[in-house]
């Protein structure tokens, strides 16, 4: 069994007050934060809150204007993007779709599309997928190449309720079976995959950041989502010491006002989102007892 | 039967066409069919140079196209224009260039109607040799660089993210096809260049259930439609580049019809196996 959060370990990734500039604008500023093998690290935040800039920095494909991103030496990373649409006058079925950045073998492509249910459709041209079988093709190539790191970008878009569950499921397999890290975006405020370690709240910074409770906790999310849904998705609660205000200035929890909130203005604080962690699972799925047992172990000093 | 200068430009043609089906589809796939244009239509501006200062035609040609298409990248980082309008400025700005300068060198008598709409006459066995060497170059630098173009053109960032380089290969795409345009220009003319390029691809792609095949059959196409334009213009004394262009539309035109068209699952054939 992998030892997901040896502690010794290097992280694959890390970010160190990484911050993103575009004509002018900072986009992204003052992001930290590090993803180990076998570890789930969730995005969230709302539109343009630069979750994906943050991903593209982590991977590489997107330069920092400042600070610093530390990769392990020959990071292989899988990546599906947000936005990907293939012109339709590309003959591209879904298995050719795996070998697009690089050759594999036969039995690694069968594998791939097993793993996430799509062996059945290898040959149907990737226009014809319907949303969320097109996510689970997108996820297939990704895991295929048997990456160190999986960076999924809203992999449960145009996905239905309980397809983006079984994706969840999915995505939990994989990182069980391979010990990969993923960085995950999630489009979802509130609701998170069960099984991240450590969410990250953006909004041009970072927010706040924590550990996700289960659902199974709340009986009125138990009651909305069902049991099945209890074991997939978690609820975050977020501990923001301000609220971003319509001009673009920033309200602190001491009732101060601001230009901005980036750490330097010194109004900012970095919380802990609260674990709670001490009550039993009643689902009785066993799907909570790695986040039941987890303790605080990315607990970070900013 | 022929006579010899109908055989070296049906050679020069059928040349030509095998490197445009390839780099035609990425020419669909990736939407740069006005590029395309532009890129030709800045050839005159090299038909021009070539004249005033005595350089080789065909490196010329292909030195101005690079320009444009390296000045193109370049104006659209930049961000001021939407890229239709640079495209559009750039394309008749340098044909207009061209045409201008050559109307200023009085000492010089060109076939202008020759370069614009191609002339099976001009081609020599040299330039056989060229088409052909720089063909076989061109097809060479496709297959090499046949990943991570094709990466790219689904999606830039997936590709770099997985450790390609996107824009060292779109940058070689861009020579890659000032050099065919180069090559081209004297059998089709530079105004019909990028129909060569583009209607073959867009032929192909109802037959191809892989991007591979598409490119192989988008240059059998090209070399059919060469073929049958190139009898066309000898035996109605019809201009050889329009007449291969109609040739190829009227493939193109046939491939639309129903006529055996095939269903989904027919089209899913086993094609299983390319890397």
């Amino acid at each position: 069994m992998l030892n997901y959060r040896s502690p010794e370990t290097t992280p694959l990734v890390r970010l160190a007050n990484t911050g993103v500039r575009r004509n002018g604008r900072w986009l992204v500023r003052g992001v930290d934060f590090s993803i180990n093998r076998g570890e789930i690290v969730t995005l969230i935040g709302p539109n343009g809150s630069g979750k994906s800039t943050t991903a593209k920095t982590a991977i590489g494909v997107v330069k920092p204007d400042e600070g610093q991103v530390e990769r392990i030496q020959g990071l292989k990373a899988g990546y599906v993007p947000q936005k990907l649409a293939v012109d339709w006058t590309l003959p591209l079925t879904v298995e050719r779709l795996m070998t697009l950045t690089g050759p594999l073998k036969g039995r690694e492509i069968e594998e791939a599309l097993a793993a996430t249910g799509m062996l059945h459709m290898a040959k149907a041209e990737v226009q014809h997928l319907s949303g969320g079988e097109f996510q689970r093709a997108l996820l297939a190539r990704a895991i295929a190449r048997k990456p160190d790191l999986l960076v999924l970008d809203e992999p449960v878009q145009g996905v239905d309720f309980s397809g983006e569950i079984a994706l969840y499921e999915l995505i939990k397999q994989i990182r069980n079976r391979t010990g990969c890290g993923i960085l995950l975006i999630s489009h979802d405020l509130h609701i998170v995959m069960a099984e991240t370690d450590t969410v990250v709240c953006l909004n041009g910074h970072v927010c706040c950041r924590g550990t996700p409770q289960a659902v199974s906790q709340s009986p009125e999310y138990l009651k909305l989502f069902g049991r099945r849904a209890a074991g997939a998705l978690a609820v975050y609660s977020h501990h923001h010491d301000h609220t971003h205000l319509p001009d673009g200035r920033v309200l602190h929890a001491d009732g101060s006002i601001t230009e901005s909130c980036f750490p330097g203005d010194g109004h900012h604080h970095h919380d802990e989102a609260e674990n709670v962690h001490d009550h039993e699972p009643d689902c009785g799925c066993g799907h909570h007892s790695r986040l039941q047992g987890f303790e605080a172990a990315e607990k970070r000093d900013v | 039967m022929f006579d010899d200068f109908f055989i070296r430009a049906l050679v020069a043609g059928i040349g030509i066409a095998m490197v445009a089906g390839p780099l035609g589809c990425f020419v669909i796939w990736r939407r740069m069919a006005y590029f395309g244009d532009t890129m030709a239509h800045s050839a005159l501006l090299g038909v021009a140079l070539s004249l005033l200062m005595d350089l080789n035609l065909m490196v010329s040609v292909f030195i101005v196209a690079s320009v444009v298409s390296v000045l193109l990248l370049f104006l659209q980082r930049r961000g001021a224009l939407s890229t239709d309008a640079l495209l559009g400025i750039l394309s008749h700005s340098a044909l207009s260039i061209g045409l201008v300068i050559v109307a200023f060198m009085t000492w010089v008598r060109i076939d202008l109607v020759g370069f614009l709409f191609g002339d099976i006459l001009a081609v020599s066995e040299a330039d056989i040799d060229i088409i052909w060497g720089g063909g076989m170059l061109v097809i060479f630098a496709l297959i090499y660089l046949w990943r991570p173009l094709l990466a790219s053109t689904v999606n830039p960032e997936l590709a770099e993210a997985e450790g390609l380089k996107p824009d060292r290969a779109r940058l070689f795409f861009m020579l890659l096809m000032a050099l065919v345009i180069a090559i081209a220009m004297k059998i089709v003319g530079i105004l019909l260049i990028t129909s060569l390029l583009i209607i073959p691809a867009a032929t192909a792609r109802r037959f191809a259930t892989s991007p591979e095949i598409m490119a192989v059959l988008a240059s059998l196409i090209g070399a059919l439609a060469v073929a049958g334009g190139l009898f066309g213009s000898l035996h109605w004394d019809t201009p050889s580049g329009p007449s291969i262009v109609v040739a190829a539309l009227a493939l193109f035109v046939l491939s639309l019809l129903p006529v055996g068209r095939r269903t989904e699952h027919a089209s899913h054939s086993s094609h299983g196996g390319q890397r």
